[in-house]
């Protein structure tokens, strides 16, 4: 089942949810909706599956217009961020339940049920309340529950949220291999890019109500399309320098910058990732030196903090300005030695800039 | 209510034991004392006497009837507003919302005689519905229906304040899973919502029950107090205390008194379940815990 959204805007009263939001997702596609909260991207789910109505635009399924049909009909498996199970019922009823509002024969109800209890692997657990289970097994449930209706869509709201760092990888690659094997078309919400880019084929990245960027993880990692994404995604080194002639100045360093052949200089928003620059000890003497690739920036080390494979390098540019981080794989880290206070020059290896858009603040 | 307080000091300090002794003393006069004089009255000449003031007189045994027939009425009327002007409050958010919320609780604010006078000037022969009425051939005022809709007015805000916080408490999400699941409207209310909000509406029933069976100011008005007619248990109570029949008076208000006693055990019991539920809430929200050994299991 494919899904497009088409022109949907939505509001709550002066607040601007949605604006003119269209996406394609095609059949089989496991797409993530990632975004800071109050982007829109829980409200265009909720959409998707008929619990909100869109103030204008349309929902289509497999180019059927289904915006006028009720949630009821829409057949959309529905996966609540904080699960909201049916607290009364047992496990078994709670997956029971929309084969119970249809009427479903009893020994058709239990195969299914005991079919989908084994799928996520709660095989022995059906009699239990969902206050007696961990936060990992009523995500489970809650997914039971959805599939139990043999949906033809899966949306599920922000599923690992309330779930601890172990079990929420666990269960994201369990989803993904579950997708994988039944291949339903998918879309989830994310706040969190490294679920969004572990697990999706697709990322949208959502921001005020509209859509900042579409593309593979990769392409939306390495060629973010707005200042806003290469924000969210975080871990950047942002400079307020300015670009002309072909070049972007990074504290005075020029960088290749073709996209702006003009000679007149233009403020922009320079910026570098942290794994994008090369360090290397000063030559003795100091002063400017010539890189390969271009100008360098010499610096001093402030700090070292090693994460797990990577070390950060803390750095402040000689002539002064603001700080910034350098990225290296730990062995390469340990092997260069540097200590704080220790002359380096930076190298960038890549640039991004984005020119200043009066519309987007920060 | 029912949890004690884990860290409390024992009252044996002199400033405990003085507030323990005004506590007693206050309860016992105002309270129990009170309470078990109805009963010493009612049996002061044996059961056998308190049971023929209730059987063998017909007005009385009418009042017992009304009362009976009366406030169930007007607790299922109270029932079903209750359930939909909280699920309306709880569930939409609309212009004059608050304002509504407050208005629920008028009842409580009002005299309940004022609130008998305004329902014989709305529904009175010469009130403004009067003609109208008449010509439609019904009796409100002087009648059981008006006996019902004074009851009602009284009680309006004990069901719906009850459930407001409860179906706030619990969001409205349950309710959309049930919808995404294929559920309609009467499905979700029977299979989601009202087991969700049952102890809360069990406990608000049982609070408009006993008002309503005590009610007596705004009905005593409405009533017009025709006996076998129009007078239910309060009504009757004073009517034979007026009479001097003491005796008679107090095996009525020994019931009403019963009755009472029933509710609180009710109330007590309810609040109990309402406590457990809340703490579940609590639980389901929490991100439980993670460190059961099935979670592990997930390799293909």
């Amino acid at each position: 089942m494919s899904i497009r959204v088409d022109g949907v805007s939505k509001s709550f009263g002066a607040f601007k949810a949605l604006d003119n939001v269209s996406l394609d997702v095609p059949q089989g596609t496991l797409l993530a909706l990632l975004g800071p909260s109050g982007s829109g991207k829980t409200t265009l789910l909720r959409i998707i599956a008929g619990l909100e109505w869109p103030d204008q635009g349309r929902i289509e399924e497999d180019g059927t217009d289904i915006t006028d049909r009720h949630a009821r009909q829409r057949e959309v498996g529905f996966v609540f961020q904080h699960y909201a199970l049916f607290r009364h019922m047992s496990v078994f009823e709670n997956i029971a339940f929309g084969m119970r509002v249809r009427k479903a024969p009893q020994a058709e109800v239990k195969a299914r049920v005991d079919e989908l209890l084994h799928l996520v692997r709660l095989d022995n657990l059906g009699s239990r309340k969902p206050a007696q289970l961990s936060g990992g097994q009523r995500q489970r449930v809650a997914l039971a529950r959805a599939l139990a209706i043999r949906p033809r869509i899966l949306l599920l709201d922000e599923p690992f949220g309330a779930l601890d760092a172990k079990v929420r990888v666990e269960l994201r690659q369990w989803l993904r291999r579950l997708h994988d094997e039944i291949g339903m078309t998918t879309v989830f919400v994310t706040h969190d890019q490294e679920e969004a880019f572990e697990l999706a084929d697709d990322v949208v990245v959502m921001n005020e109500g509209h859509v900042e960027q579409r593309g593979k993880p990769d392409e939306v990692f390495d060629k973010p399309a707005t200042p806003f994404v290469m924000d969210f995604l975080g871990n950047v080194n942002v400079y307020h320098g300015r670009v002309e002639n072909g070049l972007a100045f990074w504290h005075g360093v020029p960088i290749d910058y073709p996209d702006y052949p003009h000679a007149q200089a233009r403020a922009a928003r320079v910026y570098l990732r942290p794994h994008e620059l090369d360090i290397a000890r000063a030559p003795a003497g100091g002063g400017p030196s010539a890189g390969p690739e271009g100008t360098s920036l010499p610096a001093t080390v402030l700090r070292q903090t090693r994460t797990g494979p990577i070390t950060r390098i803390t750095c402040q540019p000689s002539q002064g300005g603001s700080e910034f981080h350098v990225d290296l794989p730990s062995a390469a880290a340990r092997e260069l030695g540097l200590q704080p206070g220790e002359a380096v020059s930076i190298t960038p290896r890549h640039v991004r800039v984005f020119l200043p858009d009066p519309e987007y603040v920060i | 209510m029912t949890s004690k307080p884990r860290d409390a000091a024992t009252a044996t300090s002199p400033l405990g034991l003085l507030l323990l002794a005004g506590a007693v003393a206050t309860v016992g006069l105002l309270i129990v004392a009170p309470l078990a004089s109805v009963f010493v009255d009612a049996f002061s000449n044996g059961p056998r006497a308190w049971w023929e003031a209730l059987a063998h007189d017909p007005d009385t045994r009418h009042a017992i009837w009304l009362s009976l027939t009366v406030a169930p009425l007007a607790v299922l009327i109270n029932t079903i507003f209750g359930v939909a002007a909280a699920w309306l409050v709880a569930r939409f958010r609309f212009p004059g919302r608050s304002l509504l919320v407050s208005l629920f609780d008028v009842p409580f604010s009002v005299s309940p005689v004022v609130a008998g006078l305004a329902l014989v000037l709305i529904f009175g022969r010469q009130g403004l519905l009067g003609p109208t009425l008449a010509w439609l051939a019904v009796k409100v005022i002087f009648a059981w229906p008006g006996l019902v809709l004074a009851t009602t007015f009284v009680t309006l805000p004990l069901v719906v304040r009850e459930l407001i916080p409860v179906m706030e408490a619990i969001g409205p999400e349950e309710e959309m899973a049930a919808v995404s699941l294929g559920a309609n409207g009467w499905q979700v209310f029977w299979r989601v919502t009202l087991p969700n909000i049952r102890w809360a509406l069990l406990h608000g029933v049982v609070l408009a029950n006993a008002r309503a069976m005590g009610e007596f100011g705004a009905v005593y008005v409405v009533s017009g107090h025709i006996a076998g007619a129009t007078d239910t248990m309060p009504l009757r109570v004073e009517k034979l205390f007026q009479e001097y029949r003491t005796p008679a008076s107090m095996a009525v208000a020994s019931v009403l008194a019963a009755l009472a006693l029933l509710t609180l055990v009710a109330k007590v019991f309810i609040e109990r379940q309402l406590e457990t539920e809340s703490k579940e809430l609590e639980a389901a929200r929490a991100p439980g815990a993670d460190t059961d050994p099935t979670t592990g299991g997930l390799g293909p």
